[in-house]
């Protein structure tokens, strides 16, 4: 077989992989969807905050040091110290369980009943307002993630594929390890909605306000559930991106690559948003590879839009999400 | 009674009296938004110098420096709204600090005669003083900073690149594609081949653009990158074990940001600079002493001596410099933005100025003149050590090809002023 048909595989494989990495942020926009209706502005932010809270209490940052040091004229910096990415990971999933909790108490609470459109400029807000928070809290310069994932190409696949087929494809580590992740995350979260008293009573939320209301569910515990799980969420996507590119304001942006994977995979299905990123992922990858050379290339971007738009047209609520019927 | 309430009217006349003169250098920086990291430094470094400026000589000729700073986000319409709110304040200079804001802000300026100075960035054919008289785009520009990358390339290949493989990868924009005119041309001249690569903004997913490069095995790849797509194409390049070394980036891909996310693997990357790097230059001891450990510095005082921080520092300079030359011209100190310009086009900056401002051999000699406001062009090539965690030049300031970049600005700047209906002025 040609070198072309091995790139053209090495280049959907790579596809595959990129799809997983935005399908990780697209979970975080399916579970607060499905479970309130809301479609979160800010989770792109919510990566970011959380990536950034994880750096700072890994290299003991102080929080709101150049706020403090700015109005008592101090120099304060850093802690001293050390955190060990494990604690540093659950000390930050903490951090994020809280702001689950304020969301609810300042922002949702006050929300119960308004119409969908208010909840969702009610999180544009947030967006911003958590942006800032971030910026005041640990600053906007670039930062380092280490959690020790490895990353680069896999020596072995090359081997080996080298030695079975003649073509060392190229799989990145990271990439291999995001797929494992996202597998475990969507195994876990499918398992907790289904077998867990939570998990009923947050698909029961989902079903039907009123209904869960009724039967003694309370609404404001699933809301700050579903918050927390989201903010886990984002801290692994934000996890997975911040050690690709370092910890940084742009990784607000990974939620312009959620989007075509949410209008095609749906807005209320796990496993849609795992399948909607492998095909937003092999999809624009491979059309890169056919058609972005006769283009002039850069063709990723608008192409996911484009793909999502075609599957719109004919599956309007996507690939695994709910047909909305509404009687007139 | 009728004294006192005299001496009383006097004294609140006196009061009232006209504000003392101010030197306005408005700074449309972004300290917010995805760009911050890069912004902040910059931004930094700029109100910093002209704070040193006040403190220890009392300002300009006897005349305090004000800098206004509005935030634009590096956002194309708000940078647009910072210049108007703040063009009315007496504004001598901006520096706009985007391409996008540059483009929108050159017939505008023009019109309410505000000098522009876009230093390594902007509109190129601005270098044509003759169309555009009130920008400026010394001490460098994008098409002579790709013939220094190529100077670079013949410079360790003995003088021939011919056959030679050159990828560019560029950020899909105007910026990005500045260079590919220039590096076209050079191709022609020099054999090489020539392999286009763009990615889409923001630029955090390279996968594509990187499995084409370990296809196509180029033997260098030039970036035109900024943000988030400096960081992942650097992590890329070493993920596919792309040698450092035969990367080069322009000088908006070269600051410690853009390698520090990629740790030990950055190490031996190269870029193009126009200034020196480091702290380690008498100004900057005049900077902790009156700026920094006076608690007047604009951010924590962390960026001191980074790329960005310096160039922020080397722009103020260049800034000050034009106002006292502007001073001079005019025989007054309290100038008006028509006299900054002419400060600018008569701007001569030697070793011997540079050494005197405490700033010995940070940047190259240069002079600008009405026809030449893009000045020599001159980088040099600096390189990163990710142990020592920090760059080093490594070669000398390289002369960019103008016989081949000076007909592509004249081209250009006559095209537009064929669609503006400039005529092009004499300059004697």
């Amino acid at each position: 077989m040609s070198d072309t048909f091995f790139f053209a595989v090495e280049v959907a494989i790579n596809g595959l992989m990129a799809g997983v990495m935005y399908a990780l942020v697209a979970l975080g926009f399916v579970l607060i969807f499905k479970a309130s209706g809301v479609f979160n502005y800010a989770q792109g932010v919510m990566a970011l905050f959380a990536a950034l809270t994880l750096v700072g209490i890994q290299s003991g940052q102080i929080p709101f040091a150049h706020v403090i040091n700015a109005t008592f004229g101090t120099h304060l910096s850093s802690f001293g110290w050390n955190v060990p990415s494990l604690l540093a990971i659950l000390l930050t999933m903490g951090v994020m369980v809280l702001f689950a909790i304020l969301v609810e108490r300042l922002v949702l609470k006050h929300l119960v009943n308004q119409e969908p459109i208010i909840l969702f400029m009610a999180t544009i807000g947030l967006a911003f307002f958590l942006e800032g928070l971030g910026d005041l809290m640990w600053g906007s310069e670039i930062k380092k993630l280490d959690v020790g994932l490895p990353q680069g190409i896999s020596g072995t696949i090359e081997n080996v594929t080298h030695e079975w087929f003649g073509y060392g494809f190229f799989i990145d580590r990271l990439d291999i390890i995001a797929a494992m992740v996202a597998t475990v995350l969507v195994i876990a979260l499918t398992a907790y909605s289904r077998y867990t008293k939570q998990g009923r009573a947050l698909r029961a939320v989902a079903d039907d306000h009123q209904a869960a209301l009724s039967v003694g569910i309370s609404l404001r515990f699933i809301w700050v559930l579903v918050w927390s799980i989201a903010g886990f969420v984002a801290l692994v996507a934000g996890i997975m991106w911040g050690t690709k590119s370092g910890v940084q304001f742009s990784l607000s942006l990974i939620a312009l690559k959620a989007l075509p994977v949410l209008m095609l995979g749906g807005f209320t299905s796990i496993p849609g948003a795992i399948v909607g990123g492998l095909i937003i992922g092999v999809g624009e990858k491979l059309f890169e590879f056919f058609v972005g050379p006769m283009v002039g290339g850069a063709t990723e971007n608008w192409f996911a839009y484009v793909l999502a738009l075609v599957f719109l047209v004919f599956r309007p609520q996507g690939l695994f999400g709910e047909k909305i019927i509404e009687r007139v | 009674m009728k004294k006192k309430l005299t001496a009383l009217a006097l004294a609140a006349v006196l009061a009232a009296g006209p504000a003392m003169a101010e030197l306005v250098f408005p700074s449309l920086s972004y300290r917010t938004g995805p760009y911050a990291a890069g912004g902040a430094p910059f931004a930094d470094g700029y109100a910093d110098y002209f704070t040193l400026l006040n403190e220890r000589d009392g300002g300009i000729g006897g005349v305090m420096t004000k800098v206004i700073e509005c935030e634009t986000g590096y956002n194309t319409e708000k940078g647009v709204e910072c210049y108007e709110a703040t063009k009315g304040e007496g504004a001598l200079i901006y520096q706009p600090l985007s391409t996008g804001i540059t483009y929108q802000l050159i017939p505008k300026a023009s019109a309410d005669g505000i000098p522009l100075h876009t230093m390594g960035y902007g509109r190129t054919s601005a270098a044509d003083g003759t169309v555009f008289e009130w920008a400026f785009n010394y001490p460098a520009n994008y098409w002579q900073g790709a013939s220094v990358a190529i100077k670079h390339l013949l410079d360790i290949n003995g003088g021939s690149i011919e056959g030679k493989k050159i990828a560019l990868l560029y950020h899909n924009s105007a910026y990005g594609k500045e260079p590919i005119r220039t590096l076209e041309e050079l191709a022609k001249k020099h054999g090489y081949e020539l392999s286009l690569i763009p990615v889409d903004h923001p630029g955090q997913e390279q996968k594509s653009q990187w499995l084409q490069i370990r296809r196509e095995k180029p033997d260098y790849v030039l970036m035109w990158g900024w943000g988030v797509m400096n960081q992942v194409a650097i992590q890329e390049a070493a993920n596919i074990r792309f040698p450092m070394e035969n990367f080069i980036g322009i000088w908006w891909s070269g600051s410690e940001n853009d390698v520090v996310p990629a740790g030990a693997a950055a190490n031996g990357y190269k870029a193009l600079t126009f200034h020196n790097v480091g702290s380690d230059f008498p100004l900057f001891d005049d900077l902790r002493k009156y700026v920094i450990d006076a608690g007047k510095a604009a951010g924590s005082g962390e960026n001191v001596g980074t790329v960005l921080y310096n160039r922020g520092i080397y722009a103020a300079m260049l800034a000050a410099e034009a106002a006292r030359k502007a001073q001079e011209i005019a025989g007054k100190a309290d100038i008006t933005a028509s006299d900054m310009r002419k400060g600018m086009e008569t701007l001569e900056i030697t070793e011997e100025r540079m050494a005197e401002l405490g700033m010995p051999n940070f940047g190259p000699s240069f002079k600008v003149t009405c026809e030449n406001h893009g000045g020599p062009g001159k980088a040099a090539i600096q390189q990163w050590d990710a142990e020592a965690r920090k760059w080093s030049i490594i070669t000398d300031y390289y002369e960019p090809d103008m016989e081949v970049i000076q007909p592509l600005i004249k081209a250009d700047a006559e095209a537009y002023a064929k669609e503006n209906g400039i005529t092009p002025r004499a300059c004697e």
